[in-house]
């Protein structure tokens, strides 16, 4: 049996196969050499970087629901600059493109991170966070206010030519206006989804359980949301997809493929074990394999509706 | 690392407490006193994530039923809260568990002319056997346990076997003395038997309490600390504690997962 093949180009980065690893969730990627092949996936997301270090959130600060977590983590990370001088040398030596997840605070603040990201030559691409709130604006959240996403991808685009992803938030009414507004102001892929808001409760303590209130789910459970959004916004706009959302195995891989993705993320299944990203890769090629496909890119939204 | 397991044995050596053995790679005897395993309890996403348990025991059996005629195990010594520990507590020999260990930070034993004193609430004993185990080779040890009531003080005759000077404390005094354990501990310690240091495991109120008179006597202390944990491998960031720098202007979290679970007492700000 020949090989498939399996590699794939987003936005320019080309990938050996289209399993990256979600933000947030990998850590700064060295965490992870003990248990798996890093060169056996497509792509590396960074944990999510602002300008300046970010303490994060009270604890507690996780707590697991059914098929699913809620996180409240504040976006705790070291900051740019010692991103670039502690963690970045260690991502050099892996054969695997580095894509580095950025939020910002403020407009100008996006802005300033894409820029100071641009000639680095170990960033292969920027992943754009605007699940975020605009501290300078009220607190709204960029990713659910279309012009205020269009401000922050033009911002960046002007700020970088480092191939750009915008990530999605999926706590909006309508997500295809929001992927639209932000294909058109440049963004070159869409990553989809971040998590969904959410709550827990104690009832004996009478509290909620996060310190933080709420917090993003994430895992299975918001699986079949994310499916449908990304087979939504792969009818609307002409950019790659990055399909996100409780991706625990091969099979559920393939049906992002399905739906419209090119590549997919693989986040909180890397907590509950290790080397998830790595077996999701051989599983995929396994499978096409199995059922005779020669190229990945034969299933990318051969969806039959 | 990761590796399968298979559940060699699942007592429960006091009502709601169960001490589990499974089968381990050899490379699980590097591990050291204070470091934990992480298990899924099921294949199934519910529930989902790992459950966290301290290092209780290791070692190697002989057995006809290995190529190498040896089997190498791990124990773990676990109270059963909810659904995870209810599960494990529902497992039989031959069971199935996927495991990664060993993870986090180890006790540091510190120089042998000193009397090392352990101090343990309810499940908390149990990285406090490991350690009992690893020190009474050349140390001299004590260990002070303490419980609600005499269910919950576990295992005591284990580190009698071993050679430790052991007292206990219970609320309602239903074993040993009445009343905190922290408070039998500082007696000894006020007693003046020359340098000690303090080796704590159990409830965040008691160990708050032990770093409290550890300070107070200058003693040094190590405690080890649980968090909710997602990744155990310091990659999510969810099970963070404020170190003793800690303040909103200058933060400083340390994850209990790979900074810990074992830390000196100074090093945090018990707030
Ligand atoms: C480093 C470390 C070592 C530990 N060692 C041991 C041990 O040796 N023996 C032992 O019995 N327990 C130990 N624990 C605690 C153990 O991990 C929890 O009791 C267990 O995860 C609960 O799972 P559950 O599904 O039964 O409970 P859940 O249904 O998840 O929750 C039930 C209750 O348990 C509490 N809980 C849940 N997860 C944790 C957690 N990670 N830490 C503390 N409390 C939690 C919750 O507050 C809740 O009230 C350790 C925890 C850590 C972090
Ligand atoms: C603990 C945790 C931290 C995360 N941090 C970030 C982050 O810094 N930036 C970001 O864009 N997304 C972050 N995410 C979201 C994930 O990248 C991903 O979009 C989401 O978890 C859904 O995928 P999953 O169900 O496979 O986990 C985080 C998720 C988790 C669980
Ligand atoms: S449990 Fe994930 S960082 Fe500690």
């Amino acid at each position: 049996m020949i090989k498939p093949s399996m590699s794939v180009e987003i936005a320019g980065i080309k990938m050996r196969n289209p399993v990256m690893t979600a933000s947030g969730t990998f850590g700064y990627g060295q965490e992870f050499a003990d248990y798996m092949e890093l060169e056996s996936i497509g792509a590396m997301i960074t944990k999510g970087l602002s300008l300046k270090p970010k303490a994060g959130n009270n604890t507690p600060r996780i707590v697991e629901t059914p098929g699913g977590m809620l996180n409240a983590i504040g976006l705790q990370n070291v900051g740019i600059d010692s991103f670039i001088a502690t963690k970045l040398p260690f991502l050099r030596t892996v054969n695997t493109p580095v894509i580095v997840n950025l939020y910002g605070n403020s407009l100008e603040e996006y802005g300033e991170l894409a820029a100071r990201i641009d000639d680095l030559e170990e960033v292969a691409g920027v992943e754009v966070n605007i699940s975020c709130p605009n501290v300078k604006q009220g607190g709204i959240v960029f990713g659910t206010d279309p012009a205020a996403a269009s401000q922050v991808v033009e911002l960046v685009r002007k700020s970088t030519s480092k191939p750009l992803i915008v990530k999605l938030s999926p706590n909006v009414t309508d997500v295809v206006a929001m992927a639209r507004a932000c294909v058109d102001a440049g963004a070159e892929a869409l990553s989809l989804i971040n998590t969904l808001t959410g709550m827990a409760i104690d009832i004996n303590r009478r509290r909620p359980v996060l310190a933080n209130i709420t917090g993003g789910l994430s895992g299975p459970a918001i699986k079949p949301v994310a499916l449908r959004m990304v087979w939504q916004v792969s009818r609307a706009v002409n950019v790659p997809l990055i399909g996100i959302g409780g991706i625990m195995n091969a099979t559920d891989a393939l049906e992002f493929i399905l739906a419209g993705a090119t590549a997919i993320q693989v986040g909180t299944a890397s907590f509950l074990n290790p080397s998830a990203a790595e077996e999701i890769a051989t599983g995929m090629e396994s499978w096409l394999v199995e059922n005779g496909v020669s190229d990945i890119g034969e299933l990318i939204g051969a969806l039959k509706c | 690392m990761q590796f399968q397991s298979q559940v060699l044995s699942n007592v429960e050596v006091s009502p709601g407490y169960f001490k589990m053995r499974m089968t381990a790679p050899p490379a699980v005897l590097e591990s050291s006193a204070g470091q934990f395993v992480m298990v899924k309890v099921s294949r199934a996403i519910d529930p989902l994530l790992r459950r966290p348990f301290g290092i209780y025991d290791m070692g190697v059996y002989v057995t006809p039923y290995t190529d190498s005629g040896t089997q190498t195990f791990v124990e773990i010594l676990y109270k059963v809260v909810g659904k995870g520990t209810g599960m494990l507590s529902d497992m039989h020999q031959g069971d199935a568990l996927d495991i990664l260990a060993p993870l986090g930070k180890s006790f540091d034993h510190g120089p042998e002319d000193e009397e090392k004193i352990l101090v343990g609430g309810g499940v908390g004993l149990a990285p406090l056997y490991l350690l009992a185990k690893e020190l009474v080779k050349s140390h001299r040890v004590r260990l002070f346990a303490g419980g609600r009531s005499k269910e919950d003080i576990l295992c005591i005759t284990e580190f009698e076997r071993l050679g430790v000077e052991t007292y206990v404390a219970t609320d309602d005094g239903t074993l040993g003395d009445r009343g905190l354990v922290t408070q039998v501990m500082m007696k000894h310690l006020a007693a003046g038997n020359g340098p000690s240091r303090l080796f704590a495991c159990g409830p965040f109120p008691m160990l708050r309490a032990v770093a409290g008179i550890a300070e107070e006597m200058q003693v040094p202390c190590q405690v080890s600390l649980e968090a909710y944990m997602a990744c155990g491998m310091g990659a999510c960031l969810g099970c963070v504690v404020k170190g003793v720098n800690h303040s909103a202007e200058t933060p400083d979290y340390r994850c209990v997962c790979k900074d810990g679970p074992v830390f000196e007492s100074t090093d945090l700000s018990w707030e």
